[in-house]
């Protein structure tokens, strides 16, 4: 007697799943699986000589490489007559599987001989894939070698290949994908998603006229493949499409790209392709597009020959070749225009002398050629095949030539010049943060809007009396922190006062359509519009200032943001929250006892001037950087991603060039201040610091936290920052730290001289890099603080991803951020460490931070510490608050108003 | 033995696996001299703790000690082969006598369960085989300096997890336990060996994997995520996934989150007693057991639950008392 029997689970969901170290499931909406190739003796040169030297070291950094530059599965292959492939493949996996980085990702086992695949099976934990097994040997083989692929747990490559050979049309494509599938699914009982056809991608534009349709066949059989064979996968080796054209690197790239965009249309979910050899699909100039398209669509009898004449004229245009200059060679207008789309400034002073010798007046330059241009430009980024660093660029070849015309329109007295709208942009009182209005200005400008920048912590009189000086048909403000919301609202109020009616528009990271919907659109009659990024900004404002459509537009969002302001306080009144008291009594409890509290190494101050910011490069988020030029992914996958990937990884290049050189020329000054010192918590919410503890009677410091209010789950506590300090009546003695860093003195003369030169591109890259570095500052000195300063994690090695992710223990909770949104707090820790003393850091009136490439903060060290959202808080809060910290409650009203829960 | 499928078991209700072996037997304080019994008497090397060596010499404390863990309530008890590969046994030079102790603790195992079932066959217990990790790691290097070397090979792993299977079947153990996975290349060769079996002998029956979590990040000793971990060893039919030791009951809640949803097998954990003391021993009593294994079950994380090291007839009857209150997690998840 035997127990039951249970049929083969299958997974339910059945996606392909592989794991490294860590998972790899490809869902439906996974994007393209792009596959390492640069470990392929077969495929690379340098990765075969590494190997043949018995380089194992360097050959492993040729892994990580790709691994860092987004692969998500490492192919291996050591087929080569002149090495031991087995034995190069198991010493070479177990070297990646000692390296976490490396080993994070699947590995694809490739060979075409089965004792190296089976080797390779045995020395890797994670689940693989097999590349590859076929029917060429006939079905018992290949159910043999299916049979202990499966029981050794990997998912597999299919060829299409058979007893007759390879599959080089359509019908055999399907045919023997169709005979594998049965085989491995009923016979071998292979889960069908651990099934990966690889439909062989064959040349095309050969010459030879069976070759036609090979690309064809390949996308048509994909298509078949994914709609008969249930859950199964495609791959391929892309870059075999484009054989024909070995060494006109810009058609290979259209090739791929074009080859990619129906492949993956089709169902295509993986494959080998080089990143770097591929163009974007909209990027392909129209006329090799429809070329390429021909050859690879098969829609032309003479699409190859017509593709092969056509493609000596764009020999070389490659972008891993040295600049081809054949367009110089172009008419004057197609040159403007493309200088201004590629955003090439080398030429355009002399293309702009040119134009201005054939025009009757030196406007004319601007309103003819230079607008033709502009207008392609805004073509391409309006329907996304362009992003916003082409477009900065390209601002700045357009600024370049109207600087250059400006003496001349000036001499020519008749200036007639006319925009399509003059715009007054500010960043309000009290802030300093202006990337992102730059962009959106520099964007406008390109657009043929006139703006008036007005710069950072612009008090409203200035901005109002500006707008009426200048008669502007736009207002638009920016923000950063939190006190800026206040100034927004204040601003539409005086608009109304003032009886403007132009309308305004609010953007900047804590601006968000609902405050704009609720707290500042009530207050104007004027059109009030919310712009979350740089792109929809030109939209924007063109529908409110075209005529045809200004009306339209402005009671449409009247109405939208009626309706949601609406629907926003019914739903806002939900939240129920309960009494300071009670949320006092259901604090964080922590059980404090005194050997589990680490005495600081270092007790006092530490002040360090002139710090070498070129210690922080492993420390830079790129995240953000992308995310504040709207590329939005994560670091390093966006620069793989299928659409705005070359672009991000175009201004990436840039990025750290100019990281260099910041370095090396020593453009910027990092300053820090810290210091840690003996504190405990009194009146449940306050932490009484005392600077000095040797002196008998020390003088103390309170910081004043605020304590979560919403009514919590059972056994979900209210916290606030005070809870992760020891209580005073426990009688431990606990510590806390505070901190400002920065890497921003040197930025605004530096951006200043590249605005001189017209040049925006290069002064916002500036300011968002120092931002990165201000970042990666403090997260450095965190590091330094835990390890060695403090010293209560002197073991702690993270990498910066986990430093991204705050794996490690402790908190750095910022004034005007989620735990403790009071920016007068800031006010406290400048008096504690004497920042502006120290550093020369100063607080802006609404307590923004000058240089803005600064961050400042506490420490907690407290394992249980974590960062948390305050959320809203109620009246009694507030006045127990304005009590503590003896200030009015109007002033805690305003400085607290976007933590204020509404009232009943 | 039983007659009712565990499969459908599973389905009705949590089913309860014993508790430490190693820990009930330091109880009885054996002496060198009572490991090698008399069969063992010239042995060349010093034998005393080879638990699984006591199969042999102390049949009866083995049968107790099942016993105990029965009349607790377990639903499935583990044989005592924990190390009894050729691999383990290596250090005490008994790889000859790997079948035989197998073969052995199953037959004791089964012996009693069978009692058991007969009694009251409407409780029906089950035995499974417990395979070890093995002392050896096949995905990583004991040599800091050379980090490509391996102690141990997959076809040497699968060899002597062969070998083990081999003789748990015969000896009667219904099902197999993969268990402390702490590399998860090792459990791979135990399957490997497991499904070449299956096809040697021509039969099928139920097996369980569970791995180790040995830090606060999450990762198996081999680096793997729970997730990883579970693609990683998901390609073969199972009973039940899942794991044990190392951390107490609550630090291995987010990682049976996370094999709950993800997995279409049971689910099963067998934690440690808490965390051991400076002295080595563990503190946590029945009762703070069970109330943090309540979390497990009001969140319908488990289907299989036990104690591993540090836990005792007590915990295990705490534990299968709770259980009665509360329903199997869901065996179809379609998330």
């Amino acid at each position: 007697m035997t127990l039951d029997q249970k049929p083969d689970t299958i997974n339910e969901k059945r996606y392909l799943q592989l794991s490294g170290l860590e998972p790899l499931v490809v869902t439906p909406e996974s994007n393209f699986i792009n596959v390492g190739e640069r470990t392929n003796v077969s495929g690379s040169r340098k990765f075969l000589r590494l190997i043949k030297e018995g380089n194992y070291a360097e050959a492993l950094e040729v892994a990580r490489h790709q691994v860092e530059g987004g692969a998500q599965v490492i192919d291996v292959n050591m087929d080569d007559g002149l090495i031991d492939g087995k034995e190069a493949m198991v010493r070479f996996l177990n070297l990646v599987m000692a390296e976490p980085d490396i080993a994070r990702v699947p590995v694809m086992i490739d060979s075409s001989k089965w004792e190296i695949i089976e080797a390779a099976l045995q020395v890797v934990q994670g689940k693989c894939v097999v590349n590859s097994i076929s029917l060429k040997e006939g079905e018992e083989e290949f159910v043999r070698q299916a049979k202990l692929i499966k029981r050794y747990g990997a998912a597999v490559i299919i060829m299409a290949f058979d007893e007759v050979g390879q599959a080089d049309n359509y019908q055999r494509r399907i045919e023997i994908a169709k005979r594998s599938y049965d085989i491995l699914v009923n016979k071998v009982k292979f889960l069908p998603e651990d099934i990966i056809f690889d439909l062989n991608i064959f040349p095309v534009a050969t010459g030879m006229e069976e070759h036609r349709r090979n690309a064809l066949d390949f996308i048509e059989a994909t298509a078949w493949v994914r709609q008969n064979l249930p859950y199964c996968s495609v791959s391929g080796g892309v870059s075999n499409v484009s054989f024909s054209f070995r060494g006109n690197t810009a058609v290979r790239e259209a090739m791929h790209s074009v080859f990619l965009y129906h492949a993956i249309k089709a169902g295509m979910n993986m494959g080998i392709v080089n990143p770097a050899l591929l163009e974007v699909y909209d990027d392909i100039p129209k006329d090799l597009l429809e070329h390429v398209e021909d050859v690879i669509l098969d829609r032309k009898p003479d699409a190859t020959e017509r593709l092969l004449s056509f493609a000596e004229t764009v020999t070389g245009k490659s972008k891993e070749r040295k600049a081809d200059l054949s367009w110089r060679e172009e008419p004057l207008q197609s040159r403007i225009t493309r200088a201004l789309v590629k955003g090439i400034d080398q030429f355009i002073v002399e293309d702009v002398e040119e134009a201005r010798q054939v025009v009757a007046k030196p406007i004319q330059v601007i309103e003819g050629h230079l607008m033709e241009g502009m207008n392609v430009v805004g073509d391409l980024f309006g329907s996304g095949k362009m992003f916003l660093p082409q477009v900065v660029k390209s601002a700045r070849v357009m600024k370049k030539a109207v600087a250059y015309l400006l003496p001349y329109i000036e001499e020519d007295k008749d200036q007639d010049t006319r925009s399509a709208g003059k715009i007054l942009m500010a960043t309000v009182k009290g802030d300093v943060h202006d990337i992102g209005k730059n962009i959106v200005s520099v964007v406008l400008g390109c657009n043929n809007y006139e703006i008036v920048d007005l710069g950072v912590m612009v008090p409203p009189e200035k901005i109002l009396q500006k707008a009426r000086e200048e008669q502007v048909d736009m207002i638009g403000l920016s923000g950063l922190i939190t006190p800026s919301l206040d100034e927004m609202v204040f601003l539409a109020k005086e608009m109304e006062r003032q009886e403007f009616s132009v309308p305004l528009l609010i953007g900047g990271a804590t601006t968000s359509k609902a405050h704009t919907a609720v707290k500042i659109a009530p207050h104007y009659k004027g059109s009030v519009v919310h712009v979350n990024d740089a792109s929809r900004a030109v939209t924007v404002v063109g529908d409110l200032l075209q005529e045809e459509t200004s009306d339209a537009y402005k009671s449409r969002i009247k109405t939208d943001y009626e309706i949601f302001r609406n629907k926003f306080l019914d739903r806002a009144k939900v939240k129920t929250y309960v009494s300071l008291e009670s949320a006092r009594a259901n604090k964080m409890k922590i059980e404090w006892r005194a050997d589990r509290i680490h005495k600081p190494q270092n007790l006092g101050t530490q002040v360090w001037n002139d710090f070498d910011l070129s210690h922080l490069e492993a420390y830079i988020d790129w995240t953000p950087f992308f995310r504040s030029w709207d590329l939005h992914g994560k670091y390093p996958a966006i620069l793989e991603d299928s659409i705005v990937g070359e672009q991000a990884s175009e201004l990436y290049v840039d990025a750290r060039a100019m990281l260099n050189r910041i370095f090396e020329e020593k453009w910027l000054e990092g300053k820090a201040v810290f210091g840690l010192f003996p504190a405990n918590t009194v009146n449940e919410d306050d932490i009484e610091v005392t600077p000095k503890p040797t002196a008998g009677k020390s003088e103390s410091i309170l910081f004043h936290t605020l304590r979560q209010q919403t009514a919590k789950k059972e056994g979900v506590p209210n916290i606030a920052l005070a809870d992760f300090i020891a209580p005073k009546e426990s009688g431990i003695q606990d510590y806390i730290g505070c901190f400002c860093v920065t890497a921003g003195f040197g930025t605004e003369e530096k951006a200043r001289e590249f605005e001189q030169d017209h040049d925006d591109y290069s002064a916002i890259m500036l300011k968002a890099l120092a931002d990165r570095l201000a970042e990666a500052f403090a997260e450095y000195l965190h590091e330094k603080v835990r390890s060695e300063y403090w010293g209560y994690a002197a073991n702690e090695k993270l990498t910066n991803q986990q430093l991204i992710n705050e794996t490690y223990t402790g908190i750095r909770p910022a004034p005007g951020y989620p735990a403790c949104p009071d920016h007068l707090e800031k006010k406290t820790i400048w008096e504690l460490l004497g920042v502006e003393e120290n550093i020369g850091v100063t607080l802006t009136e609404n307590l923004a931070m000058w240089p803005a490439a600064s961050v400042s903060g506490y420490y907690f060290a407290h394992k249980q510490a974590r960062y948390f959202g305050l959320g809203k808080i109620k009246e009694d809060q507030l006045s127990d608050y304005a009590r503590r910290k003896g200030i009015d409650k109007e002033e805690a009203k305003k400085w607290l108003a976007p933590n204020l829960a509404e009232n009943d | 033995m039983p007659m009712q499928s565990i499969y459908d078991l599973l389905e009705k209700r949590i089913l309860v696996l014993d508790g430490a072996m190693g820990t009930m037997l330091q109880r009885y304080k054996f002496t060198e001299d009572d490991f090698r019994g008399d069969r063992f008497k010239d042995w060349p090397c010093a034998l005393q703790g080879n638990n699984d060596l006591l199969s042999l010499t102390q049949p009866e404390a083995i049968e107790e000690v099942h016993r105990l863990y029965l009349e607790a309530g377990a639903d499935i008890i583990e044989t005592n082969t924990f190390s009894a590969t050729a691999i383990a046994m290596a250090d005490y030079q008994m790889e000859a006598i790997v079948p035989e102790m197998n073969y052995e603790s199953a037959r004791i195992a089964s012996k009693v369960a069978a009692e058991f079932t007969t009694k009251n066959p409407d409780k029906p217990r089950f035995v499974a085989g417990s395979m070890g990790p093995t002392n050896k790691t096949a995905s990583m290097s004991p040599d800091v300096n050379d980090p490509g070397y391996r102690a141990t090979s997959f076809a040497e792993l699968k060899d002597a997890y062969g070998e083990q299977a081999k003789s748990l079947i015969k000896g009667g153990a219904d099902l197999l336990l993969v268990e402390t996975v702490f590399d998860t290349l090792n459990a791979k060769a135990a399957l490997f060996a497991i499904a070449e079996l299956k096809e040697e002998l021509q039969i099928d029956f139920p097996v369980m994997v569970s791995g180790t979590i040995t830090d606060a990040s999450g990762r198996t000793l081999s680096g793997q995520t729970a997730e990883a971990f579970l693609i990683s060893v998901s390609h073969l039919p199972l009973l039940s996934v899942g794991f044990n030791c190392a951390l107490g009951a609550s630090q291995l809640t987010p990682h049976l989150q996370v094999l709950s949803d993800k997995s279409v097998f049971a689910i099963s954990a067998h934690p440690n007693a808490g965390l051991p003391n400076a002295f080595g021993a563990y503190d946590q009593t029945p009762e703070q057991m069970a109330d943090q294994i309540r979390e497990y079950l009001e969140k319908g994380l488990v289907n299989i639950v036990g104690g591993c090291c540090g836990t005792t007839p007590d915990h295990i009857h705490a534990i299968a008392e709770l259980v009665k209150e509360y329903e199997p997690r869901a065996l179809t998840v379609s998330r």
